[in-house]
């Protein structure tokens, strides 16, 4: 078995472009979830409405790449007034409701549109006026230790990290601020700082809205480095990895979401390689090639439940925190 | 200080002449309700003709368990709705006002369940009292230098509070880590960070030591004298006998008795609603029963 090479194909996705997606938009689910205790379960359609956004942009319409991020980020935030203002009065199950609904309703009907391709989705150059910003050097390939990019990828892994560094130094700013403690209090007891004279609805609405952009961001990278968006990749199951990877990492954490999309795509990706070269090699023989794809989430599930097990907090949490209501 | 220019005298002063009748009513009133009914299915849990609660005074709401006096903090602070009525305070009407609106306006409650907001720092709880923060909006919020300031200002009142309510060694603890009886007094220091005008407190007393109650009477009748006006639900009569300037009686949803403690406790519809058949139990801690305990304190 080539460990090597395994390591060196692990690491590379730990930090590679599908890390960066989950990441920018674990951040966002990080703010909702995390520090304001928003149950969005539909994270995933602010993903798909970042990404069609500019699919839809640059193909479709056949304008240019930066008009598709304002827009973008527009519909980002009527998304979040959408789904938010009729809900975030009521108890918080009904977000955690309506945001699943809205997110299957957002798959559906784009599977539907021509407009934005229908089932096939929108394919082409969508990045094309980003790739051509590209400054570096034209090397073949760029390697730093076990970890190696083409060119293409390196500037977008580049600019990707760049952007969730920025959205990390502003979920901190924001959450060492009175702001972020009035969003930490909503997450304790809603109505203490309603008795407080804070007006808790317009403060949810504001981080449903912060938490939806940065789903939107991801979904433009996801668009931007495939080339193309598939209506079958905006499903439920996305915004589910996207809580685990929160849980792994330690929610209401900065770091909480890059630690936690970072070890979730290794682990995946280790798991699997690893189960690749033992069956090719012969030395498992138990399972085939195609039953690699399902035992990989298994026995990263099992992963997870010895975490729970052993570190609920996560692993940047603080257990006494977690403690502190199971008096 | 002489003992008779206290905001406390004044208030006890003011309220001295007026007849001990439900629903009369008072010189300087800053709390008006009129008709409110609140309603669960066929149960009338407040259903209050008329009262006023005086300006400077400190006013405690009495009655037996479900007698509806936290229903009735709960809808005249916003928390919940009433089916009929209209309520003023400082003559403006505030029937079915969001609470977070009357907070803004200098009307402040506490729970009976205390709402301490566990997994926030204690001095962090209290920050979060302070009403008009720069830094609670959002753009603001990511420059520190438009509210460090201001913070600092407002950790220094908070941590004077603290020290009031002996909190102050437990600052930097998660509130989550407080005991019961903390978490009360946590309650009553936050609420105060809002500089209120009306404060209302839903058994501040309830699960603290009796040592610490007594304190707490001191910093209520403090309150008072910082122009505040208490008004506070108790089930412990000597309690209310010791800090109430004005005492009114619910039972089943309705006022039906109103008057200083002394003049309460002799009040046969009070008697008869707190101790139904069982005329001979005994109401105080010191095993008297109201009767006596009345007389006595009139004695005095
Ligand atoms: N949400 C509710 N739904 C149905 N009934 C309620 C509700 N809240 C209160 N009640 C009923 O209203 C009545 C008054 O309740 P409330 O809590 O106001 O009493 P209380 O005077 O505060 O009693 P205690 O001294 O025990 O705190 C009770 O009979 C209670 O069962
Ligand atoms: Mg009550």
């Amino acid at each position: 078995m080539d460990f090597g090479f395994i390591l060196s194909q692990s690491l590379t996705q730990a930090i590679g472009v599908t890390a960066i997606i989950y990441c920018l938009a674990a951040i966002g689910l990080n703010l909702q979830f995390g520090y304001g205790g928003l149950l969005n379960f539909g994270q995933v359609a602010f993903v798909a409405v970042g990404a069609y956004s500019v699919g839809a942009t640059v193909i479709a319409v056949g304008s240019s790449l930066w008009l598709g991020i304002v827009i973008g980020i527009l519909l980002a935030i009527v998304l979040a007034l959408i789904l938010g203002i009729p809900t975030l009065r009521l108890r918080a199950d009904y977000l955690a409701i309506v945001t699943i609904a809205a997110s299957e309703i957002i798959r559906f009907a784009a599977k539907s549109s021509d407009f934005l391709g229908g089932a096939q989705g929108t394919t082409g150059a969508i990045g094309a006026d980003f790739y051509a910003l590209n400054p570096l050097p034209e090397w073949e390939r760029f390697e730093f230790g076990p970890i190696s990019f083409t060119r293409v990828d390196m500037w977008v892994v580049l600019v990707g990290w760049v952007v969730i560094a920025l959205a990390t130094l502003l979920t901190w700013a924001l959450m060492r601020s009175p702001w972020g403690r009035v969003v930490k209090g909503i997450r304790e007891d809603e109505d203490a700082v309603r008795s407080l004279g804070k007006n808790t609805y317009l403060f949810k609405l504001q981080i449903l809205i912060l938490g939806g952009v940065f789903g939107a961001l991801g979904g433009m990278m996801s668009a931007i480095s495939r080339g193309s968006v598939q209506p079958d990749g905006f499903v439920p199951d996305f915004t589910f990895f996207l809580y685990v990877m929160l849980i792994l990492g330690g929610t209401a954490r900065v770091l909480g979401p890059l630690l936690g999309a970072a070890i979730f795509w290794f682990l995946l990706v280790f798991v699997e390689q690893v189960l690749k070269e033992g069956v090719s090699s012969g030395v498992i023989t138990f399972i085939s090639t195609t039953q690699i794809g399902p035992i990989r989430f298994i026995l990263v599930g099992v992963g997870l439940m010895l975490l729970m097990i052993f570190r609920p907090q996560g692993i940047l949490g603080d257990r006494k925190e977690l403690m502190l209501d199971a008096r | 200080m002489p003992a008779d220019t206290t905001l406390g005298s004044v208030a006890i002063e003011a309220l001295a002449g007026i007849q001990p009748e439900p629903g009369v009513a008072k010189p300087d009133p800053i709390l008006v309700a009129d008709h409110v009914v609140r309603q669960f299915g066929g149960l009338r849990a407040v259903d209050v003709t008329h009262l006023e609660v005086q300006r400077g005074a400190i006013t405690a709401l009495i009655g037996p368990n479900g007698a509806g006096k936290s229903t009735f903090f709960n809808v005249i602070s916003g928390f919940d709705t009433s089916d009929e009525g209209s309520w003023t305070y400082n003559g403006q009407t505030i029937t079915n006002t969001a609470p977070n609106k009357l907070a803004r306006k200098g009307l402040v409650r506490t729970f009976q369940l205390t709402k301490s907001l566990s997994r926030l720092k204690v001095i962090d709880n209290m920050r979060l009292g302070a009403g008009g923060q720069t830094g609670e909006s959002i753009f603001p919020a990511v420059f520190k230098f438009t509210w460090g300031r201001q913070e600092a200002d407002i950790t220094q009142r908070a941590m004077n509070l603290l020290e009031r309510f002996n909190l102050a060694a437990k600052a930097d603890d998660f509130a989550g880590s407080l005991s019961g009886g903390q978490r009360k007094l946590l309650e009553m220091a936050r609420a105060l960070m809002l500089n209120p005008d009306l404060i209302m407190l839903d058994e501040p007393m309830a699960g603290v030591n009796p040592a610490l109650k007594q304190s707490l009477l001191d910093h209520i009748r403090d309150i008072r004298e910082e122009g505040t006006t208490v008004m506070f639900v108790e089930h412990d009569m000597d309690m209310v006998r010791d800090v109430s300037d004005w005492v009114v009686v619910m039972a089943q949803g309705s006022i039906i008795s109103e008057g200083t403690p002394t003049t309460v406790m002799r009040d046969q519809r009070v008697i008869d609603a707190y101790l139904g058949a069982h005329h001979e139990a005994a109401l105080t801690e010191s095993g008297e029963s109201l009767t006596n305990s009345a007389d006595k304190e009139a004695d005095a």
